[in-house]
C-alpha cells in the first residue's frame, strides 16, 4: 500500500502537539480493518533545535507554541524543569494561580474533545452545544490572562500576572454556570442508548497494552491504570487541595469519554478551592532566578491529554544546551495499533479520535486503501460520513 | 515500597553496572551505565520494578552522543530515574528497547533520524519526522549541523 | 462583475489547510463556525474537499514534509483561487522561522490574497479579514490572475 502514498493524500495530517500530526494508513478486508500504519511528522517544526538558540525566558514563549490546546501545559512543565534545575521554590500564591490556569485549560480541552467526538459520530447538535458552552471558559482566560489562547501566564519562578480580587466573583459565577451545563451534557451522554451502542466495547485498550505502550492521561486511566502526575508527583497547588483521580476499567471509547467528562468536575472542584485560598494567601507571585547553574532539570505536568515531560540541560550560560519535549500523544498515539485492527471502518474514526488527537485534522488525513487493488476507496470526510450513517441507522433501530 | 527504598533497591541490585550516581533532588536521579548494559538495566527497571518508560532523549556532546532514558515510578512517590548512556560518534550504535517496551518505538526512530544513532534490532526503523527528500547523512540536532548545509540548497531549487 | 464573482461573494466556501501549525488558529477557525460567532450566517461554509472550495484558509509554517502537499492542493483548487493566511506563522513564520524544517511561509509557495496576523487571531479578526476579502473581491481577482503560477 505504501507505494501509493505519494499519489493519494494531498495534505498531511496534523496534530496539535509538538511533532505529532498523524497520517493513518488503514488496510481493510471487507468491513474490517486488518492493519494500521501511522505516519507523523507533518507538523514537525524543529522546536527542539530552535529552543537551543533561545534564552531561558524566551523558551517559555516557544514551548507555549508547541500546542494551541495545551498552551499552558508545556510552559508549566518547562517551568517545573527550569525550577528543578535552578533549585527554587515558587511562592504559594503563584502555585494556586498555576493550578487555576492549568485546570481551566483542562475543562476547555475536554469540552473541545467531547464536541468533536460528537461530530465524528454524527451528533452535530452535541458539537455545537458543547462548543457554545466552552466559550465562557475562554472568556475567563481573556479576562485573567489577556488572551483566549496562548496565555503567557507562566514564567520560571512563578507567574507573570496576578488574578485580581475583583475578578474572583466573576470567575465563580461562570464556573457555576459551566458546571450546570457540563452536568447536563454528561447526563445526556451517559444515558443515551445510541451513544452507548456506538461507543461501548469499541476500541478496547487492555490494561496490559496500556502499560506496554507506556500510555498516560485519560487513555491510561480509562484502562484502569491509575496514574496522574498531579497526584503522584505533586507540583503547583495539587498537593494542597482535595480532589480525586477518575479511573474506569473498561478501556473502550465510552470509558475514555466518561473519564474526560468526569474530570471536568474535578477540575472545577480544584479551581474553587484555589480561588478560596487566593483570598487568604497574599504576597509575591514570582521569585527571581538570578542565574541558571550548569546541570539538568526534569519537569512534568498532567496536560489534558496526559503527562507532558520536559528535560532541560544547562551549561551555565544564557541558553539551554538541550530541551527535550515529550508530549502525551507521542505515547498515546501508537496504541491505535492495538485498538483499531479488528474493528469496522465506521468505528475507526472515533477510535482514532478517542485518544484526543487533533480533530479538525483527523477528518482530512485518513484514507482507506483496498488491500487487493491498492486503490483509495474512502477519504477522511467520507469516513466520518460513514460513521455518522451508522449512528443514524442505530438511531432508527432504537426508534429515537 | 516507599520512595527511599526504591532508590536504595536500584543502587543495590545494579551496583556492578552503575558507573556513577547523581542525585539532584530527592525525586530526580541520574545514573550512568555502560552502553552494553542498557537492555539488562531497562528490562530490570521496566519489568521487575514496574517503572513507566517516559521517553529517551539524545544529546550531542563533545565526548559523544549521550542517550538518556527517563523512567518514572508513579506508585512509589513520583521520582524520575534517568539512565545515561554514552555512545561514541565513531560507532554510533545501541541496542533497541522496542522489542520489550513497545512505547519506545517512536522515540528511537526519532533519535535515529535526528541524531544518527543506529538502534540495533529495531522492528521498524523507518524515518519518522523528516520529509522524504531529507538527506540520510544530515542530522539536524548534532552540533556540527548548519542550516545552510541543506536548507539553502532546496530554496535555490525552488 | 462576472457571474462567478457575483455568486462567490454571496456564499464563500472555505477549505481549511493546516500545514504545520500549533493548532490554535485551527481551533479559532472552527470556533468561528460554532454558535457564538456563526460565520455561516454570511454564507461561509467549511468544506471537506478543496475541489469545492473558493477560499483556502491556510495556517502554519509549511514544513518540509507538507510542502509538496500544499502545492498539490493549490493545483487542485478550482479558479478563482483565493488564499487567506491565518495567523502569524502563516504570514511570516513567526517564532519558527529559523528552524531547519521551515519551507514557508505561505506566500513563498503559493499566491496569498489576504493576511490575518495574530497568535492566534481572535475569531473577530478572522471574520473581519474574511469580510474585507469579500469587499475587495473584484480587485483581488483581477490582480491574482497575473501571479497564478505556483512559485
Amino acid at each position: 500500500m505504501s507505494q501509493n502514498r505519494k499519489t493519494i493524500i494531498p495534505i498531511g495530517p496534523y496534530h496539535p502537539l509538538q511533532e505529532e500530526p498523524e497520517f493513518f494508513e488503514l488496510s481493510v478486508e471487507g468491513e474490517k480493518v486488518s492493519d494500521i500504519d501511522i505516519h507523523i511528522g507533518y507538523n514537525h517544526r524543529a522546536i527542539e533545535q530552535i529552543a537551543q538558540r533561545m534564552t531561558w525566558d524566551q523558551l517559555i514563549f516557544l514551548v507555549e507554541r508547541i500546542c494551541g490546546i495545551c498552551s499552558t501545559s508545556h510552559p508549566i512543565a518547562n517551568c517545573n524543569a527550569q525550577e528543578d534545575l535552578a533549585g527554587v521554590e515558587i511562592p504559594e500564591r503563584a502555585k494556586y494561580i498555576r493550578s487555576i490556569v492549568g485546570e481551566l485549560e483542562r475543562i476547555h480541552s475536554h469540552l473541545l474533545w467531547a464536541g468533536l467526538a460528537g461530530h465524528f459520530i454524527g451528533y452535530d447538535t452535541l458539537w455545537m452545544w458543547i462548543w457554545k458552552y466552552r466559550e465562557p471558559v475562554l472568556e475567563i482566560f481573556e479576562k485573567i490572562t489577556g488572551n483566549r489562547n496562548h496565555y503567557a501566564m507562566m514564567k520560571p519562578g512563578g507567574v507573570r500576572r496576578d488574578i485580581k480580587e475583583e475578578d474572583i466573583p466573576y470567575l465563580k459565577k461562570v464556573l457555576d454556570e459551566a458546571e450546570r451545563k457540563i452536568d447536563m451534557i454528561t447526563k445526556a451522554v451517559l444515558d443515551d442508548p445510541v451513544l452507548a451502542a456506538r461507543l461501548k466495547g469499541v476500541g478496547v485498550l487492555t490494561k496490559e497494552d496500556a502499560i506496554k505502550y507506556c500510555t498516560t492521561g485519560p487513555v491510561a486511566r480509562a484502562s484502569g491504570v491509575a496514574i496522574d502526575v498531579r497526584r503522584d508527583d505533586p507540583y503547583a497547588a495539587y498537593g494542597l487541595v482535595e480532589w480525586n483521580v477518575i479511573t474506569q476499567e473498561e478501556g473502550d471509547v465510552f470509558a475514555k469519554t466518561v473519564v474526560r467528562l468526569l474530570e471536568c468536575f474535578e477540575s472545577i472542584k480544584i479551581i474553587r478551592q484555589c480561588l478560596e485560598k487566593l483570598k487568604k494567601v497574599k504576597g509575591e507571585i514570582a521569585v527571581k532566578i538570578k542565574e541558571m547553574p550548569p546541570g539538568e532539570g526534569k519537569g512534568r505536568h498532567e496536560a489534558p491529554r496526559g503527562e507532558t515531560f520536559h528535560y532541560v540541560r544547562s551549561d551555565g550560560s544564557n541558553n539551554p544546551v538541550r530541551v527535550k519535549v515529550r508530549a502525551p500523544t507521542y505515547v498515546n498515539l501508537p496504541t491505535c495499533k492495538a485498538t483499531v485492527p479488528g474493528e469496522s471502518i465506521a468505528d475507526a474514526a472515533i477510535i482514532l479520535a478517542s485518544i484526543d488527537p487533533c480533530y479538525c485534522c483527523t477528518d482530512r488525513m485518513m484514507r482507506v486503501v483496498n488491500k487487493k487493488s491498492g486503490k483509495i476507496e474512502l477519504d477522511g470526510s467520507k469516513l466520518i460520513k460513514l460513521s455518522q450513517e451508522k449512528t443514524g441507522r442505530l438511531r432508527r433501530e432504537f426508534g429515537i | 515500597m516507599n520512595k527511599k527504598d526504591i532508590v536504595v533497591q536500584i543502587k543495590e541490585d545494579l551496583k556492578d553496572k552503575i558507573i556513577f550516581w547523581e542525585e539532584r533532588s530527592s525525586k530526580r536521579h541520574y545514573f550512568m551505565i555502560n552502553k552494553d548494559d542498557i537492555v539488562f538495566v531497562a528490562r530490570y527497571l521496566f519489568e521487575k520494578r514496574r517503572a513507566r518508560f517516559i521517553t529517551a532523549s539524545g544529546i550531542d556532546t563533545p565526548r559523544g552522543i549521550e542517550i538518556l532514558y527517563h523512567f518514572s515510578f508513579d506508585k512509589e512517590g513520583g521520582e524520575i530515574v534517568t539512565v545515561k548512556v554514552l555512545v561514541s560518534k565513531q560507532e554510533c550504535k545501541i541496542e533497541s528497547l522496542t522489542p520489550f517496551i513497545t512505547g519506545a518505538t517512536f522515540i528511537e526512530r526519532e533519535i535515529q533520524e535526528l541524531l544518527g544513532v543506529k538502534f540495533l534490532n529495531h522492528p521498524d526503523p523507518r524515518p519518522l519526522l523528516t520529509s522524504e527528500d531529507w538527506p540520510e547523512d544530515k542530522f539536524p540536532l548534532r552540533i556540527d549541523y548548519r542550516d545552510a548545509d541543506f536548507t539553502n540548497k532546496v530554496d535555490e531549487e525552488k | 462583475m462576472s457571474l462567478t464573482t457575483f455568486s462567490l461573494k454571496k456564499s464563500i466556501w472555505v477549505y481549511h489547510l493546516s500545514a504545520g501549525s500549533c493548532n490554535n488558529c485551527d481551533i479559532e477557525i472552527l470556533d468561528c463556525l460554532t454558535p457564538r460567532f456563526d460565520l455561516e450566517r454570511f454564507g461561509i461554509c467549511l468544506v471537506g474537499s478543496v475541489h469545492h472550495a473558493d477560499v483556502i484558509l491556510a495556517t502554519g509554517i509549511v514544513n518540509r514534509k507538507c510542502l509538496p502537499r500544499v502545492k498539490r492542493i493549490y493545483e487542485q483548487m478550482p479558479k478563482p483561487k483565493l488564499v487567506v493566511a491565518v495567523g502569524t506563522c502563516a504570514c511570516s513564520g513567526g517564532i519558527f522561522a529559523r528552524g531547519y524544517n521551515m519551507a514557508g511561509p505561505f506566500d513563498k509557495i503559493i499566491p496569498v490574497s489576504a493576511y490575518i496576523p495574530g497568535c492566534p487571531p481572535k475569531p473577530e479578526a478572522i471574520i473581519d479579514g474574511v469580510v474585507k476579502l469579500i469587499q475587495s473581491l473584484n480587485g483581488k481577482l483581477t490582480r491574482n490572475k497575473t501571479n497564478e503560477r505556483i512559485r
